[in-house]
């Protein structure tokens, strides 16, 4: 299980708009290329010295290709980082404020404390 | 020796630079009582004639991650760029660019890591909502130099929260022995009961009312032994999954000062979450 790497990707994507677009229109292909292309990359040293372990399990890929945030939830993605990105992707498609964020919540409503481990 | 002119803690609310400048439909129910709030919270500063801010805060994972994660972090540089590409998306908070106090954070960290904390330090950090909110609050001209301390309430495993309370003191006593003529105001934010992206988030109120209620009492009374009694990492869970910024509180508490009684204390139960504005003046009532 490669919660790090879960949380490395909302976290490069939450915090560039063009990939923020990218994975709300193709999320399968965004975390195709992010994990061939991105997932290795170390933020602060240059490109070339990028590390050569880090991949994502199946169960953690096909939860990001299908923007399946319960599942990412109870993988023990950081709660912000989740909440963040979700919103950034999803919040335009309902009409009231806040109407997303309260389903968020509903979905995870089977969950009572304590919830999944963030701990990286 | 320099002067502390206030210690003010505070909760820091993403949403009211928004709430507080929306107009017509746009203008939430709750801004006026707000915004009005603010401004009777923001006298208790400038009544104080700081010369200078240090602002405790935590980074939401915007410039500070993973891969390389202080506990506590003193910013030594000569400005301070404010707030992200994400902060303005969600929040529509405004970019922002603060002076630094170059002196004062090379004092505090050389003071305190000689005192025992091994802090780390950054030149060029850019702040987030932890301290552009409390600055857009207490001093929206943001005229004055600033020294950023960051706490890390977020990515565990986390410091204990004696350590922030034991922070807190060392910050004052520091401060306090700091040679110079200026006014000092200390500030920090932090939150009470919190839940972000879990499902007890946007509610009503806060997750958990109790514990706001509570932690008002221990932070207006600066009751750290009842704090420290009842809260531990463990805890801070239970009443909502983003609560261990409550730590920031109590690193705020140890500025304040064992069982010193606020001069100021108001609160305003919003959506969401409990706001709550605290200050105290070190040498009694201000001026």
């Amino acid at each position: 299980m490669s919660k790090y790497l879960l949380d490395k990707f909302l976290y490069t994507v939450d915090r560039d708009p063009e990939l923020v677009e990218r994975y709300r229109n193709d999320p399968r292909g965004t975390v195709s290329w992010w994990e061939a292309e991105r997932a290795n990359v170390v933020l602060n040293i240059p490109e070339m010295e990028r590390s050569t372990w880090l991949t994502f399990s199946d169960v953690e890929r096909e939860a990001l290709a299908t923007h399946d945030y319960v599942t990412l939830f109870e993988l023990g993605c950081h709660n912000f980082l989740l909440l963040t990105l979700f919103i950034a992707l999803f919040e335009r498609d309902y009409d009231e404020p806040l109407a997303f964020q309260r389903e968020f919540a509903v979905r995870l409503s089977h969950w009572t404390v304590p919830y999944p481990d963030i701990s990286t | 020796m320099a002067t502390i002119a206030a210690v003010i803690a505070s909760t820091h609310h993403p949403f009211y630079y928004r709430a507080s400048t929306s107009a017509g439909a746009n203008r939430p129910p709750f801004a006026d009582e707000w915004v009005a709030k603010i401004e009777s919270f923001r006298e208790t500063l400038t009544r104080a004639e700081p010369d200078v801010l240090v602002m405790v805060g935590s980074d939401h994972f915007h410039q500070l991650w993973l891969d390389n994660m202080p506990q506590f972090l003193i910013g030594k540089a000569p400005f301070y760029d404010g707030n992200f590409y994400n902060e303005e998306r969600e929040f529509g908070l405004p970019r922002m660019f603060l002076q630094g106090h170059e002196e004062l954070s090379a004092y505090l960290l050389r003071a305190g890591i000689d005192a025992g904390f091994d802090l780390a330090f950054s030149n060029e950090l850019r702040i987030d909502h932890s301290i552009t909110c409390p600055l857009i609050t207490l001093r929206p001209q943001a005229d004055l130099p600033i020294v950023p301390v960051y706490t890390n309430i977020f990515a565990p495993p986390l410091p204990q929260p004696r350590r922030f309370v034991e922070l807190g003191k060392t910050i004052r006593r520091l401060v306090e022995a700091w040679p110079s003529d200026q006014r000092v105001a200390i500030i920090g934010t932090g939150h009470l009961s919190l839940e972000l992206g879990g499902p007890r988030q946007f509610g009503p109120h806060g997750p958990d009312p109790e514990f706001d209620r509570q932690a008002v009492e221990w932070i207006a009374s600066a009751d750290l032994d009842g704090a420290l009694a009842e809260v531990s990492l463990d805890s801070l869970w239970l009443p909502g999954n983003a609560t261990h910024g409550f730590m920031d509180f109590m690193l705020m508490m140890g500025v304040a000062g064992q069982s010193v009684q606020a001069d100021y204390v108001d609160s305003l139960d919003l959506f969401h979450t409990m706001e709550a504005y605290f200050t105290w003046y070190p040498k009694g009532d201000s001026q």
